[in-house]
């Protein structure tokens, strides 16, 4: 009896034992937006199909979490057993050894589905090292009511001097209608994603092969005099503090006839509970200049895991089931395809009902197999992204450049000083990081 | 006619104090009335003041994406606890200063400011080490360290300004009556200065509440305070203006409540050594 009462108990215990050391809870740190948001609400989907896994969310605004996250795992602080982390960290975390290569996302993962420009950013060695969540590129979005009052038709792929010319004859100032909306606001990931996709476009590049800074170029000023003339003559007023939300807001009110932007703005602008000019938007790929390149860029919202993470078994099959063909499925059965987590997969854009509820996915993916962040403009380069440039330095140097340039755009310094003042600035950073020797 | 121009000068500085006093709080007057509108009225232009469709959407959004209690109650015991802690070790050492002060208090005092002049983000690496060595990380007893190590210059200051207005005879008069060094401090010292130590509280409370650098960098999902919950709701593509500021709102909303009613002391307390 007493062996009994002793063994049932022993077994008991290890019963707990075994069922704790299985229980895993899962930390996920994650951008606020609104494909995120959802997929917290649809996780439920997941710990129902794995109730061993239990999952912590910690959603932070943008830069903050870049910041969080980047002190995380430089300090290996073990806080996130998943984190949400964009193409411009994926390629320098993986180079630092910090990510864990994805390589047990099970056999129906169906990696070869994933659209070629976005998986090869995330590639390192022929393996995995995050899984892109939504992708995006940049496109533009017009007002289709005032190219039809003013004659004009929107070609689906526009030169830079159709734009320039259609932003000024659209331009009343007098209704605060301006012809065209872009990014001014200082920042690598603000102003400067617009005028560096731009500058490519233009031929302009970042550095040649020995890493030295190319403002001093022809191409680095067409673009930056026609972006400074285009604005002044046909921009909104106070735009060097414009960034996505606040030309957002002055599209959807009616102030913008052509806004380019991320692809990701087609599904606010028209959306009817939110725009004013939903059913009168039209959608372009971004312009060109007749070199080969277009002004779209390229990046994606990624789940990779810390290299120290114990938990990476679950992890895994947590990164499995966001990233996948089914969950884009379980996406359109909650809550209709026009929801569904757009650019990373080449299924969804051959799926004829995604196809019929979002009018600017054939763009959304024209836009994203334009851009190579292997070869993001004309001239050969020695790195790799298209809107920026994915080196550890690139943050400093891109904020300092865009601060240049927004402060020739607010009127405080000429086109020829912002660029002076860029190449003194890139020139100092990349000598004193050790690329320039 | 001297009785006219006091009259006018008294018009006026009503007048300037009610602007200031507008000027200073139109910015919450808005968060809140943005908490009600629809995403699409929040960005309206020209701006609705009044006259929009009212909601509680966002609230219930809100209410519905995170654990309100959660966060509040960190906030609360964050708070609390620093200033408390901070209490513990500033009330002896602003004694000692305002009453047995040494050659170097001034240089003490001076050094203790000088620390609120470096930026935070200069010591968050080795700050984060030591939290991660010692398991510190995402945890409310690491924080209440923290602010406590942060705040406590501002306390020692304010309680050495307002002990050094209590006049050391007082504390003699109690010491050759027989009190013990505790004795004297607790029910000699702390009786008088009460306005000045609940205005100290009151004031750290506040910074407590709204000290954003270290709660985001040290916290994760456990200890995550209500700056946290607010940074959740920021998004730099999407225009999400009536959920932000639902969740500002009902982020501000306790320590408004606090100082509203506490105003009396904390105006006392600021005005203390002043009055004096």
């Amino acid at each position: 009896m007493k062996t009994r009462v002793l063994s049932l108990t022993g077994a008991a215990v290890a019963a707990f034992l075994g069922a704790s050391a299985q229980a895993e809870t899962l930390s996920i740190a994650t951008v606020n937006n609104g494909d995120m948001i959802r997929m917290q609400k649809l996780a439920d989907h997941f710990t129902k199909a794995h109730p061993d896994i239990t999952l912590n969310w910690v959603t932070l605004e943008e830069n903050v979490l870049r910041q969080r996250v980047t002190t995380d795992i430089a300090t290996k602080g073990g806080q996130y057993d998943i984190l949400t982390i964009g193409t411009y960290e994926v390629p320098i975390w993986t180079k630092q050894k910090w990510l864990m290569p994805l390589d047990k996302l099970g056999a129906g993962y169906d990696a070869d589905d994933l659209l070629p420009s976005i998986r090869n950013g995330l590639t390192a060695g022929g393996t995995l090292y995050a899984a892109p969540f939504y992708g995006e590129s940049s496109m533009v979005m017009y007002r289709k009511d005032l190219f039809e009052k003013a004659g004009l038709t929107m070609p689906e792929a526009p030169s830079w001097a159709f734009v320039a010319d259609a932003a000024r004859k659209l331009t009343d100032k007098s209704k605060e209608v301006y012809g065209i909306c872009l990014r001014g606001k200082a920042g690598w990931g603000e102003n400067m994603a617009f005028i560096s996709a731009m500058a490519n476009s233009y031929g302009a590049r970042w550095f040649d092969m020995a890493w030295k800074p190319q403002f001093n170029t022809d191409p680095w000023k067409q673009t930056l005099t026609t972006y400074l003339g285009l604005m002044k003559d046909a921009g909104p007023p106070g735009a060097s503090s414009n960034g996505f939300n606040e030309n957002l807001a002055l599209f959807q009110t009616g102030k913008c006839a052509m806004w380019i932007d991320a692809t990701v703005a087609a599904s606010f602008v028209s959306n009817p509970a939110q725009s004013k000019v939903a059913d009168k938007v039209g959608y372009a790929l971004a312009p060109d200049n007749g070199l080969g390149k277009r002004a779209n860029w390229l990046w994606a919202w990624n789940l990779a895991i810390p290299a120290s993470s114990k938990k990476g078994d679950a992890a895994q099959s947590f990164i499995a089931w966001a990233t996948s063909k089914e969950y884009l499925e379980l996406v359109a059965k909650e809550e209709g395809w026009a929801n569904v987590p757009p650019g990373t997969r080449s299924s969804l854009y051959a799926n004829p009902d995604y196809q019929k509820a979002a009018p600017f996915a054939d763009l959304t993916l024209k836009s994203i197999q334009a851009a190579d962040p292997l070869k993001p403009t004309v001239q050969e380069v020695p790195y790799t992204g298209v809107q920026f440039v994915a080196i550890p330095e690139f943050q400093g140097i891109g904020t300092g450049v865009g601060q240049a340039f927004s402060a020739a755009l607010a009127g405080q310094v000429s086109a020829d000083q912002a660029l002076q003042n860029a190449q003194a600035l890139a020139t100092r950073e990349m000598t004193k990081a050790g690329y320039i020797k | 006619m001297a009785r006219a121009a006091t009259n006018r000068r008294k018009l006026v500085l009503t007048l300037l104090a009610w602007t200031v006093g507008i000027a200073m709080f139109f910015p919450i007057l808005w968060t809140a009335l943005t908490s009600f509108k629809t995403e699409a009225e929040a960005i309206a232009s020209p701006p609705s003041f009044l006259a929009f469709h009212w909601t509680l959407e966002n609230y219930a959004e809100v209410q519905a994406r995170s654990d309100y209690f959660l966060h509040f109650m960190n906030s609360v015991v964050i708070s609390l606890g620093s200033t408390l802690a901070g209490l513990l070790v500033a009330v002896p050492a602003a004694w000692s200063m305002a009453f047995v002060p040494g050659r170097r208090t001034r240089d003490v005092l001076m050094w203790m400011l000088s620390t609120k002049m470096l930026p935070p983000v200069g010591v968050l690496i080795p700050i984060y080490l030591l939290f991660r060595d010692s398991g510190l990380l995402d945890s409310r007893i690491g924080l209440i360290i923290v602010l406590t190590l942060i705040n406590l210059p501002i306390i020692v200051w304010m309680l050495f300004t307002y002990f050094r207005e209590i006049p050391g005879e007082i504390l003699e008069a109690a010491r050759m009556d027989g009190a013990g060094l505790r004795e004297e401090i607790l029910f000699v010292l702390l009786p008088m200065a009460v306005p000045g130590i609940a205005s100290t509280l009151l004031l750290n409370v506040i910074l407590a509440w709204n000290e954003a650098f270290w709660t985001l960098n040290l916290s994760a999902s456990q200890s995550a305070p209500l700056t946290a919950f607010i940074a959740s709701y920021s998004s730099p593509e999407g225009l999400f203006y009536a959920k932000l500021s639902a969740a500002s709102t009902m982020a501000v909303a306790p320590i408004l409540i606090l100082g509203w009613f506490s105003q009396k002391q904390l105006v006392r307390g600021l005005t203390f050594g002043a009055v004096k």
